[in-house]
């Protein structure tokens, strides 16, 4: 066994080793380079997770967004048990329901575990019905109790579970992020695309127009944009609205960025090279020079979500970005509006642990990219 | 130097024309305007409002006037100093905006000060101990805070103050100094109150001006001068801070300039969440009354300030790298 072992390992290996010398692509270097960056590895996985989980938040969370439970009001979030009161073990988990008591000093609701009246957690239960993306009924929930309520996150003020708010919360939340992005990525690289191309006047003007937008203050800009925005709009057209808005002071220095890769790579031997052979303006362009610029405009998209979702965040919280019936982190964060709530209903801050989750994933992610797509990185100090 | 400053001083005129021309634009976009609102306000109250008084009030506003007319008039009035009067404080603009400008404008200094008293150990300790456990540890406080939104922060801290210091945060001042004249006692309590928004707003930008200096300074550190210094016995802390750090701290200068917009955009909602007397929390007062002139003379001196801070950046930079000044 050994022996077959040890003579094949070491001809595997050469061939393995010639084959990745030989046969590697850019794009497979550029992979190799970004798995060796961990962090980037983890944040990748969580993003994937948490926009899975988005999509399917119908699905996910036990509850829809407005459903009120009397029973708990600002109450604290559950913990799921596997062995009750006696020590017994359960294969299927539980939780215990909520004792309420009114505090006499304070006439706070207060509440504690009722070790008597447990709620085993189902899967794949059937439970509230809700309209799977305004397309079709369904009511097969990840998980539901058969008989009494589950809050893993809690409730607010109005009895609403925070687990379901917080994953319809991130729906648009994160989504606001990509969009906005997607919008800054079109203006930036069209508008820097085309100060790059025309040079001259034009160039000029444009970069004018660039410097201005970005040395303003940002967030009362947005305030303002954001404020001007017709009350009478629908959920739907205040979101675009906010995106649009979002994306405005975005593009400019993503355009500066274009602008600036498209004059350097003009001037590189392999375009002229090609220039030579007689290829066209646009053969030339979308062959040749965006290729090795389209990595460097993926990082810089990565690392421009973040920004957008602390923005529609800030924006909400402070009442003139997304409003209520809408959920968004930024929506339910208006509820921690001064610090009695951190020390009341901690829980009601959920809502921002899962922002500063996303924008750090978000972060680290951007850093892998942009290691993994740099060409000449030896994997040194560039930071 | 001379005629470096002077190019700069006059560049700014052409920039400060192309932002006052799009807060205009802003503040005309909501639909209606003050005196619509004016009018809504009044007749809520029941008030009888003749047709001769609304061209009154359109003729006060200039409302009767094209647009062009609208703007000279608005960003005249703005350049002597005369803002208007604004109905929701109901006071002169003027008289309202520079008390509340200057504590923006010390809020906004004293979290500059700090983000570098911060960033620059920081950055050089983590670059000359880079991989170090203390570098992965500043590396990632400095994440986290980049990664919190400012009013969130804002809250924590608030929630801090009262839960382990006992003092309730919020204002700029105790209430028995509010309304006080200056002296002593109350410049201390100011200060004890300006350190919290100082702290959270200086953490946000913390990380990125940190991370500029480490990776300058570790473009630096890894040149061949610096071995050769090192090679011939100059002390370590000597060679660090005369030579490789005096050169990656002028790109670093550059970075005010950056900094300014962000802090000027957090010091807004960190104001608003801390109930301070400054520019942020007026500003959303008058947009949510839609009194639109009001918040388009705060956004100007909003940008005032940021274009000054990115002059003055530039101006210290020219002077930090001769490169520059004779360019």
């Amino acid at each position: 066994m050994s022996e077959v072992a040890n003579q094949a390992t070491p001809a595997v290996v050469t061939d393995l080793g010639t084959e990745t010398l030989q046969e590697i692509s850019p794009r497979q270097l550029a992979w190799i380079r970004f798995k060796r960056h961990r962090l980037a590895m983890i944040s990748a996985g969580f993003l994937i997770a948490m926009y899975l989980i988005t999509v399917f938040c119908e699905f996910v969370s036990p509850y829809n967004t407005d459903t009120r439970n009397v029973k708990a009001i600002n109450a604290p979030p559950m913990s799921i048990h596997f062995f009750d009161a006696e020590g017994n073990f359960h294969l299927r988990p539980f939780v215990y329901s909520y004792d309420m008591e009114i505090n006499a000093d304070s006439w706070m609701r207060e509440y504690k575990e009722n070790t008597e009246e447990m709620y085993p957690i189902y899967f794949f239960e059937a439970g509230e019905s809700y309209h799977m993306w305004n397309l079709f009924e369904a009511e097969t929930h990840l998980f539901a109790t058969r008989e009494g309520y589950i809050h893993v996150f809690g409730t607010d003020q109005l009895g609403r579970d925070m687990f379901t708010r917080v994953f319809y919360g991130a729906r648009i939340s994160m989504s606001i992020g990509v969009v906005g992005v997607m919008l800054t990525l079109f203006f930036g690289v069209l508008i820097g695309g085309i100060a790059g191309y025309m040079g001259g006047i034009v160039d000029r003007g444009i970069q004018r127009i660039i410097e201005v937008l970005l040395s303003l203050p940002t967030l009362p800009f947005w305030m303002a944009l954001s404020a001007a925005l017709p009350v009478e709009w629908s959920s739907l057209m205040v979101y675009f609205g906010i995106t649009i808005i979002l994306s405005l002071f975005g593009w400019p220095g993503l355009a500066r960025q274009v602008r600036g890769k498209f004059l350097a790579l003009r001037e590189e031997d392999f375009v002229m090279a090609a220039r030579l052979l007689g290829a066209g303006r646009l053969r030339v362009i979308f062959r040749h020079m965006m290729p090795s610029f389209t990595s460097h405009i993926i990082t810089t998209a990565t690392l421009a979500v973040p920004g957008m979702i602390l923005g529609e965040t800030a924006l909400s919280f402070l009442g003139i970005g997304l409003r209520p019936p809408v959920v968004s982190w930024g929506v339910l964060m208006q509820q921690a509006q001064n610090y009695q709530v951190i020390v009341m209903t901690p829980w009601l801050m959920i809502p921002g642990l899962f922002v500063v989750l996303t924008v750090i994933a978000f972060n680290l992610l951007g850093d892998g990219l942009r290691d993994a797509a740099d060409p000449y990185n030896t994997g040194g100090n560039r930071d | 130097m001379r005629a470096y400053v002077i190019k700069r001083v006059f560049g700014m005129i052409p920039t400060l024309i192309l932002i006052s021309g799009l807060i205009f634009i802003v503040i005309q976009l909501p639909p209606g305007d003050i005196v619509t609102s004016t009018l809504d306000r009044m007749q809520s109250q029941g008030l009888e409002v003749s047709t001769e008084a609304v061209a009154n009030l359109r003729a006060q506003y200039n409302l009767d006037q094209p647009l062009l007319i609208q703007y000279v008039r608005w960003i005249g009035g703005f350049l002597v100093g005369d803002m208007g009067y604004s109905y929701l404080f109901t006071r002169p603009v003027s008289e309202l905006v520079w008390e509340r400008l200057g504590y923006t404008l010390m809020i906004t200094v004293s979290s500059l000060i700090f983000t570098w008293a911060i960033a620059i150990p920081a950055g050089i300790y983590s670059a000359v101990r880079q991989y170090s456990f203390g570098d992965y540890l500043i590396t990632t406080i400095m994440l986290v805070g980049l990664a919190t939104p400012s009013f969130l922060l804002a809250l924590m801290a608030m929630y801090a103050g009262y839960e382990f210091f006992g003092i309730s945060i919020g204002g700029l001042f105790s209430p028995e100094y509010r309304d006080a004249p200056w002296s002593f006692g109350r410049l201390l309590d100011f200060l004890s109150h300006l350190w919290i928004p100082m702290v959270v707003l200086g953490l946000g930008g913390t990380a990125s001006t940190m991370r500029i200096l480490r990776a300058n300074l570790l473009d630096e550190l890894s040149k061949p001068y610096v071995v050769t210094a090192r090679a011939k016995g100059v002390k370590p802390m000597k060679l660090l801070f005369k030579y490789p750090l005096r050169i990656a701290i002028n790109p670093f200068i550059s970075t005010i300039g950056l900094l300014m917009p962000a802090l000027i955009s957090g010091e807004a909602i960190v104001s608003i969440v801390l109930g301070l007397p400054t520019i942020g929390p007026a500003l959303i007062q008058a947009l949510i009354a839609q009194d639109m002139y009001l918040a388009g003379s705060f956004l100007m001196l909003l940008a005032v300030l940021t274009v000054l801070g990115m002059l003055l950046s530039d101006l210290l930079l020219a002077w930090a790298d001769p490169r520059i000044r004779y360019e």
